[in-house]
């Protein structure tokens, strides 16, 4: 048991002396790992915010019904069941004449002008009927209902329905958007991640061949393969951890110069500020991902490279 | 001490073998002196031994070690019962004289203490004495083949085998390695040197192991050099 911690504490030492001795073939490796475990985490976040935003803007859709002011409560109460029943729908709002002119006026309590206007000529708003999908994409049973002539019957003659055409074709591609983005952030996370095992690996396996004689002459020295290999795989790990803390902190600049210099609160899709509070919302979470990450490429990589200096000849 | 009986190598078919039903048997703490001209197969001998090569044909034993039964796992253990020095030193390069020689030591897990208070008594047989610090480059070849052979008897080993350790050094230097070699077997090591240094093999008068083509062509007591 001692001789075993004797072993573990000098596997250790071994490696962390190995790694600031090597210093320049370590400043490689760690440069290629930063920059990889940076790019990881940048499409993490990245994706994350992506689809926080397709989520508000699926969320934001819904499906107003104008009535015509000649509808009555009980035709009113009669059609919002109808849509009450449906397994499309998620809920289902009465919005009435002076609630919408509540609202109105709310919206515009700045333009004095227009709030004066609407106060000559008495409430011009129809009362709707606002239904919130479950999903954008799936409203058939909603548009069957909605097309029926008793419906079309109730509906305001000017403002008609909120549903049509045009309306339709961009909810349809919207909830298109959605589908692909998904899947386009989790794939470029995957891909990111892979490239940069196989980057990392490569530069591990070329430091290891640069020490191929080292492992060799321990081995006729009748070294154990754990006493050869550990200290380059607390090398390796060494070099996964500090990757990893300063990727962590290469973000966090780039959201420090992105909050103050730019002043920015979105760019396209990306909404900053909500990645922002991602990022330090999750920063324990994501430490450790970008640990994990670096430590177990390390580990592996290295357990691997060194395997071919190891063998032993069986012919 | 060391048992071959009919160990046969073949590297290659149509080059024939590099060792023939070589048969030989060492006795505890003797010196043999292998000598041979170069292709003689006294190297493919020493991999043998240290099994960094597997016999084609033949029975090896070392130490009481039978190597058909020995696992590779287990091949570390055989390498830390025999000292092995080399022609080209191979000592490790990013390690001073000190940790080189503790590293022989490390492997076998001795404690920190104990090696603090061997090796320099060590570099003091091989008469390297207050040169811990130093890096292998800083020291010439006969420096360097000393700090070698006090890597490998620093576990003081049974069995000690050197591999043309004189073959990259000038004659005085030469000299301070086999006068290291003679102390070590003075103390109780089996020595197991191959040369082909003339000059070395007439003066030490001991036993000679001659190789030709592979095959033992003489093994004779406090003989001279001759091929």
């Amino acid at each position: 048991m001692k001789r075993k911690i004797i072993t573990l504490s000098r596997v250790i030492r071994a490696g962390v002396t190995s790694f600031l001795r090597n210093a320049s073939l370590a400043v490689a490796a760690i440069a290629v790992m930063v920059v990889t475990l940076t790019i990881v985490l940048f499409s993490v976040v990245a994706s994350a915010t992506m689809n926080n935003t397709i989520t508000q803007i699926a969320n934001k859709i819904n499906i107003s019904v104008y009535l015509s002011d000649s509808t009555t409560m009980t035709q009113t109460n009669n059609l919002i069941s109808q849509f009450q029943k449906l397994s499309e729908v998620k809920s289902v709002d009465y919005i009435s004449k002076d609630q919408a002119l509540a609202e109105y006026k709310a919206e515009n309590s700045n333009n004095k002008d227009l709030l004066a206007a609407i106060s000559v000529t008495g409430n011009p708003l129809p009362a709707s009927i606002q239904i919130d999908p479950v999903d954008p994409s799936h409203i058939n049973q909603i548009q069957n209902i909605l097309s029926e002539s008793s419906t079309i019957q109730l509906e305001n003659p000017q403002a008609g329905t909120s549903y049509s055409g045009d309306r339709k074709a961009a909810i349809d591609q919207i909830a298109h958007a959605t589908n692909v983005l998904k899947q386009v952030g989790v794939i470029g996370v995957i891909v990111f991640s892979l490239v940069s095992v196989l980057i990392i690996f490569n530069t591990i396996q070329m430091a290891i061949f640069n020490r191929r004689d080292e492992i060799q002459i321990m081995r006729l020295l009748g070294a154990s393969t754990w006493f050869i290999r550990g200290p380059f795989i607390v090398e390796s790990i060494t070099y996964g951890i500090l990757s990893a803390l300063i990727s962590v902190l290469i973000i966090d600049l780039l959201f420090v110069v992105a909050s103050s210099a730019l002043q920015a609160s979105s760019l396209g899709l990306l909404d900053i500020n909500y990645a922002n509070n991602y990022f330090y919302g999750k920063f324990l979470l994501l430490l450790t991902l970008q640990l994990s990450l670096g430590i177990v490429i390390g580990a592996v990589s290295s357990a691997i490279a060194t395997r071919r200096y190891l063998k032993f000849k069986t012919k | 001490m060391i048992l071959l009986d009919r160990v046969t190598k073949t590297y290659n078919k149509d080059l024939g073998a590099a060792l023939d039903r070589v048969s030989l048997h060492v006795e505890p703490n003797e010196f043999v002196i292998v000598v041979g001209q170069s292709g003689a197969g006294k190297t493919t001998l020493m991999r043998l031994l240290t099994r960094e090569e597997r016999p084609t044909s033949g029975k090896i034993i070392v130490g009481g070690i039978d190597y058909d039964k020995l696992k590779d796992r287990d091949i570390p253990l055989l390498r830390r019962k025999i000292g092995v020095v080399f022609q080209d030193f191979k000592l490790l390069p990013h390690k001073n004289v000190y940790e080189n020689v503790a590293f022989a030591l490390e492997i076998v897990g001795i404690g920190r203490r104990e090696i603090q208070h061997t090796v320099p008594r060590i570099l003091d047989i091989v008469n390297l004495k207050g040169r811990e610090k130093q890096m292998p480059v800083q020291l010439s070849g006969g420096e360097r083949q000393r700090v070698a052979i006090a890597r490998a008897i620093a576990r003081q080993p049974k069995i000690l085998i050197a591999d043309e350790p004189t073959g990259n050094l000038d004659p005085k230097h030469a000299w301070d390695v086999i006068r290291v070699l003679e102390k070590v077997n003075r103390y109780g090591t089996t020595v197991l040197l191959t040369t082909h240094n003339q000059d070395i093999v007439n003066r030490l008068k001991r036993r000679v192991v001659t190789l030709k083509n592979g095959k033992i062509a003489s093994d004779r007591a406090n003989a001279g050099y001759e091929i």
